[in-house]
């Protein structure tokens, strides 16, 4: 490949002074000196969350109020950092849950340790751990972080779907039953 | 000299000196406004007087202009530990913020600030009218680098020490030309049959009808970017330069020390601005209006207005060249001093002496 090599053309005298350049200077900053700033006034103002932003992972309830979590610990498995821990039992035949099988007993995000990946949202078959928009989570000790059960469902509240799925088994097994 | 004249001449340094600092402190804050301003931020607005702050509207305004905030600033350089690092020369080390702070509070003394016009006379409102002002002042404000090199030797360590020989190498070399080249104001206020001297007051005087900055633009360039060497002011920084020397001289102090020494080039750039104004800007003379300042205490109230806010609108300029220019590399700062400033500071005096040759011809 051929080489250009290019002459700097010599400065002129004026130029020679920086006096010009210095002007120009300070021009540019005047111009910014004048320009609104671009500072967000953190706790008064938030930044725009955008959608499918990765914040605090947290548990979410169905259309009924009942908890999707079956404890089928395939987040718990799947989390790189392993910040989930979750203590599961066997739900009793019969009952309003009967269809249900299985539900967390204990469900603990360690939100120290979590590193907002989302692979839990990801894996679930439930659809029940979802990533929100909350960023800011603080506490003062380190067992504060450890979200259990009550406090996830708090931050996650109710995912109104449409999904119905133990109305539906229920209604199905009703269904088969009486064949 | 009876008690109370002594005792008079002192509260009124005491009120000069109070209202010096307390401007050096809002031109603190005035730097980091304009810093925050010029690069797109918002700037200190947080800080709120309990009272004050809650007045309505203007509490508020004043909370988000952080006028409060060299009040919380200077409060925790007062309570801040105070740590002496082992390896320093005490006494010296001690000295130097002292050395440092006196000479530039010293200065503010012959500088004329205003006008009071009695029985028909101009005064000066000034600490003391001396004969050789101009000539004080450069005498005293080039004392206040005793404190940057005692500072630097005295850390005994090494950043210190290079920030300590750089301010005492720069200042040798921009005395020169700071010295020169206001020579041409001296040689136009004292025409034949004029009485000047080095007077300041006089040279603000001579300036009744046209500002010395449009007869001899040369010399007010060469002589700002003399006292920004002198003052310490990026792009000439060379005591300080954070970026290669930590923190410079200052490295080894904290707390109330280190506030002397902020406290100190704050009051440098006022006074170097208020000098300015006197020598090139008309002082507190307005173009083209020749003596308005007749009306006893009105007029001198107004007179030392206009010097304020003329030295305030200087200082603005120091800020703003601080926060656009980058900061010269230690050679060729020597350059420019050595090969630029000085043969150009006395090119200056020739070619006005030829110019003033001229014109007493005519």
């Amino acid at each position: 490949m051929a080489v250009k090599i290019l002459k700097r053309r010599p400065l002129s005298l004026l130029e020679k002074t920086y006096l010009p350049q210095i002007l120009i200077g300070l021009k540019i900053t005047l111009r910014n000196l004048f320009r609104p700033s671009v500072t967000l006034q953190y706790p008064e103002e938030r930044p725009d969350i955008p959608e499918g932003y990765r914040g605090v992972p947290t548990l979410v309830k169905d259309a009924n109020g009942r908890e999707k979590c079956v404890a089928c610990q395939l987040c718990e498995f799947v989390c790189p950092p392993r910040a989930i821990r979750i203590t599961s039992r066997e739900l009793e035949t019969g009952g309003e849950d009967a269809h249900i099988e299985k539900a967390p007993d204990e469900f603990e995000i360690d939100m120290l340790r979590c590193i907002y990946c989302g692979y839990c949202q990801e894996v679930c078959p439930e659809e029940a751990i979802w990533l929100q928009d909350v960023f800011s989570i603080s506490g003062y000790s380190r067992e504060a972080m450890v979200f259990d059960k009550e406090k996830l469902y708090q931050l996650g509240g109710t995912l109104p779907d449409n999904h119905f799925k133990w109305d539906r088994k229920k209604a199905e097994e009703e269904a088969a039953k009486r064949h | 000299m009876d008690v109370f004249k002594i005792l008079g001449i002192t509260a009124k340094a005491l009120v000069v000196v109070l209202v010096l600092l307390s401007l050096s402190n809002l031109a603190i804050l005035a730097e980091r406004k304009v810093s925050s301003w010029i690069q797109g931020r918002v700037g200190p607005n947080r800080t709120a007087l309990p009272i004050i702050g809650a007045i309505p509207f203007l509490g508020a305004g004043l909370t988000r202009l952080g006028l409060f905030q060299p009040l919380a600033d200077g409060l925790k350089l007062l309570l801040k530990e105070d740590p002496v690092p082992d390896h320093v020369n005490k006494f010296y080390y001690f000295l130097a913020p002292v050395a440092a702070f006196i000479p530039a509070v010293t200065a503010i003394t012959v500088l004329p600030f205003g006008e009071i016009v009695r029985n028909g006379t101009p005064r000066p409102i000034v600490l003391a009218d001396l004969d050789i002002g101009i000539l004080f002042i450069f005498a005293v404000a080039s004392l206040g680098v005793y404190g940057v090199i005692l500072a630097g030797w005295a850390s005994n360590s090494k950043y210190p020490f290079l920030g300590g020989i750089r301010a005492s190498a720069q200042m040798i070399s921009y005395e020169l030309a700071l010295g020169l080249s206001i020579l041409p104001v001296f040689m136009w206020t004292n025409a034949p049959g004029s009485q000047a001297g080095l007077n300041l007051f006089a040279v603000v005087q001579g300036q009744e009808h046209f500002w010395n900055v449009f007869w001899m633009p040369v010399s007010a360039l060469l002589f700002l970017v003399a006292i920004f060497a002198e003052t310490n002011r990026l792009p000439f920084d060379m005591a300080e330069s954070e970026s290669e020397l930590v923190s410079g001289f200052s490295t080894e102090y904290g707390s109330f020390k280190f506030g002397l020494f902020f406290l100190a080039e704050y009051a440098h750039i006022v006074v170097g601005s208020g000098v300015f104004t006197v020598l090139f800007l008309g002082g507190w003379r307005l173009p083209f209006i020749a003596s308005y300042y007749s009306g006893g205490m009105t007029g001198a109230v107004l007179s030392v207005l206009v010097f304020c806010a003329k030295t305030f609108l200087v200082v603005f300029l120091f800020m703003w060249v601080r926060w656009t220019l980058p900061r010269f590399r230690y050679d060729q700062i020597m350059k420019l001093g050595w090969t630029v400033m000085l043969p150009l500071s006395l090119l200056n005096i020739i070619g006005y002496a030829l110019f003033l040759a001229v014109w007493d011809g005519i």
